[in-house]
């Protein structure tokens, strides 16, 4: 009989990590680049571009890792209402960090923009240009963008729980530390 | 219950609970703070882009469906033929393409749809080019040589000097005369207001690009210039508006029958010492002007449906080979631009022609 893994494969964490910077980067960026007339806002477009293309390209490969690998259970005495809760908050993260991306792509298309991520790497457009769709695609990106900010919030609250309150090997099973 | 998965811990005193939850609020508290203070909720008097189109709002009224700024216009299409003179400033397709199409619009500098083509001494022209490789290069041209101003801040001073007096419902008239009094950058400005009066066609205008930018190079040199289009059928030069409030439109429609109109497009080259950020200074003495090419426009369209109503003319579009300056006021339009674009976008229906695609 295998025994449950304690703690997430490596690859998985370092994914984890990795992202989590870049999110948290990603969402400042925009909150940013969305409320300033500076010269801020030039060059935080011009990153916020580049960085949500590869976070596309690597919440496609953290998906492909998570259902590769053998996640650690939940502790078996984590009340029901927790466990559906951290389900789906883990479902409704990577659906976010799926779907941003590519909302932020078709939105820049249906404005009839060319989708650059520096001065000459350009996307092909994924819609054909269309102001109304554009104004959906460009308030979904900012209400959802929002939503994803509460989520990582929640899920930041949630680990400290588990590491400082239950204490229950739950938040080591994503920092990889023994104890 | 029994734990499984880890060892039992011993349970926490309430003290020590209490600090512990406490400790989780103020980690969240701190990240949300954070945020609250970036996207400008913690720090209001920050100038935003919906700052900006509020105040143009304010001053013009709410029109739905148009341009928060420069509403009343004309869609024109064409071409833009180039010459060799740029080439070798800028590595830019549209330079060395012999042909790059062109989508236009004449405008009005007014965030109201309906003003009078007699009201103001100024038309605008904002051309976006479309180049074979997929890039674009959009630019908003003006008939003054200079901005009023040279900051964004400055801008909204301005905008807020013109705004209605709520007891009264026009903008206060000491106001304007304070402000450019309180603000001596607005001089070289004011001096060409004075001898500037409205034209009777879009078609004898010279139109200034007034923001810097960079030419650069295939080998990555970089030039400073100011671009702009000058007329070459300029037949009745200094005619003056006739009365009517529409004339501007029928004018264009009428030249365009008749056959095409064509603009040169000239880079004016920097010299040392030329202010690059500010676009209320000009460029005084000898400067050395490429003839970039020559742009033709062959049709026009009424806006309501036109190819150029949906799009958003962003001075910071630009294609491999041309850059922006440090001049402020180009990211503050960028900004306040992609603000009134998106009001206006969730306020009209689609385009029934067919949307043009943007190639890789």
């Amino acid at each position: 009989m295998n025994a449950q893994p304690r703690f997430f494969a490596p690859l998985a964490r370092l994914l984890h990590w990795l992202m989590a910077l870049m999110i948290i980067a990603m969402l400042f960026i925009g909150a940013g680049l969305a409320a300033s007339v500076s010269e801020r806002h030039e060059w935080l477009i011009h990153l916020h571009k580049p960085l949500g293309i590869a976070i596309l390209a690597l919440v496609i490969v953290r998906l492909v890792v998570r259902f590769c690998t053998r996640q650690p259970p939940l502790p078996a005495d984590l009340p029901a209402w927790q466990v559906l809760a951290a389900k789906a908050s883990h479902v409704l993260l990577y659906a976010l960090m799926l779907v941003l991306p590519l909302l932020g792509w078709a939105m820049i298309s249906a404005a009839g923009d060319p989708v650059m991520l520096s001065s000459s790497v350009q996307l092909p457009a994924l819609v054909g240009a269309n102001a109304p769709l554009f104004a959906l695609l460009r308030n979904a990106h900012g209400y959802l963008a929002y939503l994803l900010f509460l989520t990582v919030l929640v899920h930041l609250a949630a680990a400290l729980f588990h590491g400082l309150i239950r204490r229950d090997g739950v938040l080591q099973s994503m920092t990889g530390t023994k104890d | 219950m029994v734990d499984h998965s880890s060892p039992p811990r011993p349970p926490l005193s309430t003290t020590s609970l209490i600090l512990r939850l406490a400790g989780i609020g103020a980690v969240v508290a701190v990240v949300a703070g954070a945020f609250a203070y970036v996207n400008g909720t913690l720090d209001p008097q920050r100038l935003r882009p919906k700052t900006l189109v509020n105040a143009l709002e304010t001053n013009n009224g709410v029109h739905p469906g148009f341009r928060r700024n420069h509403a009343k216009g004309v869609c024109v299409a064409g071409y833009f033929q180039s010459s060799a003179e740029a080439r070798a400033y800028s590595s830019a397709q549209v330079f060395s393409a012999a042909k790059t199409p062109v989508i236009g619009r004449f405008a009005l500098p007014s965030g109201n749809p309906y003003a009078p083509d007699s009201s103001v001494p100024i038309r605008s022209f904002a051309v976006q080019f479309s180049q074979a490789n997929g890039q674009q290069w959009r630019t908003g041209m003006n008939s003054m040589p200079v901005f009023p101003v040279g900051t964004p801040e400055a801008f909204y001073q301005l905008l807020k000097a013109g705004a209605p007096d709520p007891a009264t419902g026009k903008p206060n008239p000491a106001n304007m005369p304070a402000f450019f009094a309180a603000h001596p950058e607005t001089a070289p400005f004011l001096a060409w207001v004075k001898t500037a009066k409205p034209s009777a066609s879009y078609a004898t205008e010279t139109y200034n690009g007034i923001n810097a930018f960079y030419l650069v190079s295939a080998d990555g040199k970089r030039q400073a210039v100011r671009w702009g289009v000058v007329p070459l059928s300029q037949d009745a030069p200094g005619d003056t508006a006739p009365d009517g409030a529409d004339f501007l439109e029928k004018d264009l429609v009428q030249r365009l029958a008749a056959g095409p109109l064509r603009w040169q497009l000239n880079m004016t080259l920097a010299n040392p010492g030329d202010p690059l950020d500010d676009a209320s200074k000009t460029w005084a003495g000898e400067h050395r002007v490429l003839n970039a090419g020559t742009l033709v426009l062959q049709s026009s369209q009424p806006q309501a449906d036109g190819d150029c109503r949906d799009i958003n003319f962003d001075p910071l579009i630009l294609p491999s080979g041309i850059e922006a300056s440090n001049d402020p006021l180009l990211a503050a339009r960028s900004a306040a631009y992609a603000s009134s674009y998106l009001r206006r976008a969730g306020e009209v229906s689609p385009l029934h022609s067919a949307p043009q695609e943007s190639k890789p």
